[in-house]
């Protein structure tokens, strides 16, 4: 099974190896993992995306709101959240295809961000499927390069962070 | 704290004052120095030990005899990675400690300076929580939040690991606000929900049972459990790490359960219908192999940490609390009762099953047997093996933090710092270490520190000339090939002693066995007695099958 586990945390030294950790121990690929500060001064938060059985996440869940710096590390059900994910593409651009990568670019609402003679750099934003779906549609173009940062997701509705 | 300027270290052995530190078991370097001219200052006691590992299981010993937090210290790099199996024995079994580890100056971290090794994160795994302190205002703030978090929920051990340079800054204490701990708020009260459906639930059972675990002795609460027992008269097993968590002697207690558990222990255990099990995590010693544990019975399970719950064994009513709160709510709602049929059962059981260790010769039953006779209510330490499991049956503990072992880990060589610790925490009692002769060579230099600091401990090395334990799986499931198991040349562990300074006895003979023990309490020092064991036989019962009622006797 699929997971998203977001964790609020304080923002310090460490706290990325102690949480990164406790999957490893126990296995888990974490396929996406991203934190950036939020609107709490001194706070980060996580979103990791893994796969694996139910019961030992939930030991891993249980196991990451037992560290110090953890306030809160819960599971997020896709269908009560909003996800993003961002991802850049260094596309090289023949002449002859300029046409359809526009019309392409167009399609999946990406954005040209820079651009060269004969490389662009593209911006992709939406939900991991729509930002499958353009990187399958670009695969066709010679792409020098790619990132992805790893889907971020909030809940729909009230804060489900500050009433623990 | 005073408004006068001071250093790092002097603020540290200040806090340490302050927190009511009595002693720090340590070993110095480099990197501590600034700490140890500060100790020298202070009233604190510091015993100087042979090995940091000694160190790390002397604070724990000394926090399982008292209940209290041990403080153990060593150098940056060796002296810190020496700490790494003690700290590890000391988180499987949440004994509360504070570990002070020196470390080099931060320009130089990083750089892979001499003896520099990153023991924070080393440790991130067998502690409850660590700092790399970067400023020496941190100090006071940082130790003590490192002795609350040692101390409070589920304990264990806290490392703090402190540059150098930070030791000698200077700076001026001030009651900076520190942001508090928002992600750490234990639950220690049991829910009333939970309390109230665990009490209909006990109220409807007819054959109850409590597992007693290490828990109930971290919390102090083993007179509630006593209560608890009593009035709803349910029988009680323990864990080996829940040995002194009820006593042994008394008429509702049926021993170890487990993997080495007592017959009517596991058959209790087999045919409850309802278990409040106490401060356990159901380690698989305990539990033997889980798809068959308990099938009977709904299960009550109460931990400190939520993390337990379901974990191994899953619970009908989990209740997250400290032993001591939710026992105290349990024993004023659960109404007095009578479970007459199913004690007939279990009494009956555990007339067919009797431990059959013999009452004569050099054997461990008999040994034991023979120093419960002189010394009724001992701090018991043991180190791991044979031996280990023979002292868990054969030695009952009936007063509370009066039996340390080491039970997650297994580490073998705790048995003698941990009884040095013990002594120093409470040099009112004997403390008696049950040790295998693998185990001692362990640490037995700390019988060294143990002369030289004048703790007087007793050793009784349950000399079999191998290493007891393998040679039993050796027995039982390699065909006795038994490789790496016996040692090549054997040791006079009475000469040994002598030669650190302690008293020795050898033991060959029956009847030298009570006067070497009379002679060893009575030596006013340390002292070591080599027993040469006649019949080192292999240590029963034992599971040997797919669940807990299939066992070698
Ligand atoms: C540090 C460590 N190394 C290895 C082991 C594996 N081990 C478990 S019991 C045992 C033998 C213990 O021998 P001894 O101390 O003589 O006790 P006995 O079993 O003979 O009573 C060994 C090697 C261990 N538990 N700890």
């Amino acid at each position: 099974m699929r997971h998203t586990i977001s964790i609020l945390c304080d923002d310090t030294p460490g706290v990325m190896t102690r949480v990164s950790g406790l999957f490893s121990r126990r296995g888990f690929n974490i396929e996406s993992l991203s934190v950036g500060h939020t609107e709490l001064p001194g706070k980060s938060r996580f979103t990791i995306v893994t796969t694996g059985d139910d019961a030992v996440l939930e030991q891993v869940r249980k196991q990451l709101q037992k560290l110090v710096h953890v306030i809160k590390a819960w599971d997020i059900k896709q269908n009560e959240a909003v996800e993003r994910e961002h991802a850049l593409l260094k596309i090289e651009v023949e002449d002859k295809r300029r046409a359809e990568l526009l019309q392409i670019v167009t399609a999946v609402q990406a954005r040209i961000v820079d651009s060269s003679a004969s490389i662009w750099i593209l911006e992709v934003t939406g939900d991991t499927g729509s930002v499958d779906n353009a990187f399958n549609l670009f695969k066709d173009y010679h792409i020098l390069e790619s990132i992805r940062t790893g889907k971020i997701a909030l809940e729909r509705g009230p804060s489900r962070v500050m009433k623990k | 704290m005073g408004k006068a300027k001071m250093s790092g270290a002097k603020a540290l052995v200040r806090t340490l004052e302050s927190q009511g530190v009595e002693v720090i078991f340590g070993y110095p370097g480099g990197a501590t120095l600034p700490i140890y001219d500060e100790l020298a200052k202070s009233s604190i006691r510091h015993v100087l030990t042979r090995h940091e590992q000694g160190a790390a299981h002397m604070a724990d010993g000394y926090s399982r005899a008292t209940g209290k937090t041990g403080v153990c210290m060593a150098t940056s790099g060796p002296g810190a990675t020496n700490l790494v199996t003690g700290l590890a024995n000391a988180y499987m079994d949440s004994s509360p400690l504070v570990a002070i580890t020196g470390q080099v100056p931060r320009p130089m971290i990083g750089n892979d300076a001499f003896q520099e090794v990153d023991i924070t994160g080393i440790t991130i795994p067998i502690t409850k929580h660590n700092y790399l302190l970067q400023k020496a205002s941190e100090i006071p703030h940082s130790l003590q939040e490192a002795f609350y978090l040692a101390s409070t929920g589920r304990k264990g051990p806290v490392l703090l690991d402190i540059p150098k340079d930070v030791q000698l800054e200077i700076f001026s204490p001030h009651q900076a606000k520190y942001p508090a701990l928002e992600g750490y708020r234990p639950t220690v009260a049991g829910h009333p929900g939970q309390i109230k459906r665990a009490v209909t639930l006990l109220k409807s059972a007819q054959k109850p049972l409590i597992i007693a675990g290490g828990g109930v002795s971290l919390a102090s609460a083993r007179d509630l459990l006593v209560r608890l027992a009593e009035k709803a008269d349910i029988p009680v097993v323990y864990t080996l790490m829940g040995k002194a968590s009820f006593p042994n002697s008394h008429s509702l207690c049926f021993g170890l359960m487990g993997y080495h558990g007592r017959i009517e222990a596991n058959h209790a255990i087999s045919n409850a219908d309802v278990i409040l099990a106490v401060g356990t995590r159901f380690g698989d010693r305990s539990t033997g192999p889980l798809a068959t544990f308990a099938t009977q019975a709904k299960i009550i399970h109460t931990d400190i940490d939520p993390a337990e719950i379901s974990k191994n064994v899953p619970s009908y009513i989990p209740i997250v609390g400290d032993a001591g709160q939710v026992l105290e709510q349990l024993v004023e709602l659960v109404p007095e009762q009578k479970h007459d049929q199913w004690m007939l059962e279990l009494r009956e059981t555990a007339e067919r099953h009797p431990l059959k260790g013999k009452s004569s010769g050099v054997i461990i039953p008999n040994i034991l047997r023979i120093l419960k006779s002189l010394v009724q209510d001992p701090i018991i330490v043991t180190d791991v093996g044979r031996h280990q499991i023979f002292t868990a049956h054969y030695f009952p503990v009936d007063s509370s933090h009066s039996f340390v072992t080491s039970g997650g880990l297994g580490t073998m060589g705790f048995g003698v710092p941990a009884a040095i610790g013990a002594k120093v925490g409470r040099p009112d009692r004997p403390v008696i270490d049950i040790a295998g002769d693998g185990s001692f060579m362990m640490t037995c230099q700390e019988v060294a520190a143990a002369v030289a600091e004048d703790i007087p401990i007793v050793v009784l090395v349950m000399n079999d000339y191998c290493l007891g334990m393998i040679k039993q799986l050796q027995d039982a499931s390699y065909g006795r090939r038994y490789e790496a198991c016996k040692f090549g040349r054997n040791v006079d562990f009475a000469r040994l002693a002598e030669s650190m300074g302690a008293a020795g006895f050898k033991v060959t003979r029956e009847d030298e066995i009570a006067p070497a023990i009379e002679k060893s309490l009575a030596a006013g020092r340390t002292a070591v007695v080599d027993c040469v064991l006649d019949d080192p036989g292999n240590v029963y019962p034992m599971v040997t099958g797919s669940s807990l009622l299939e066992y070698v006797e």
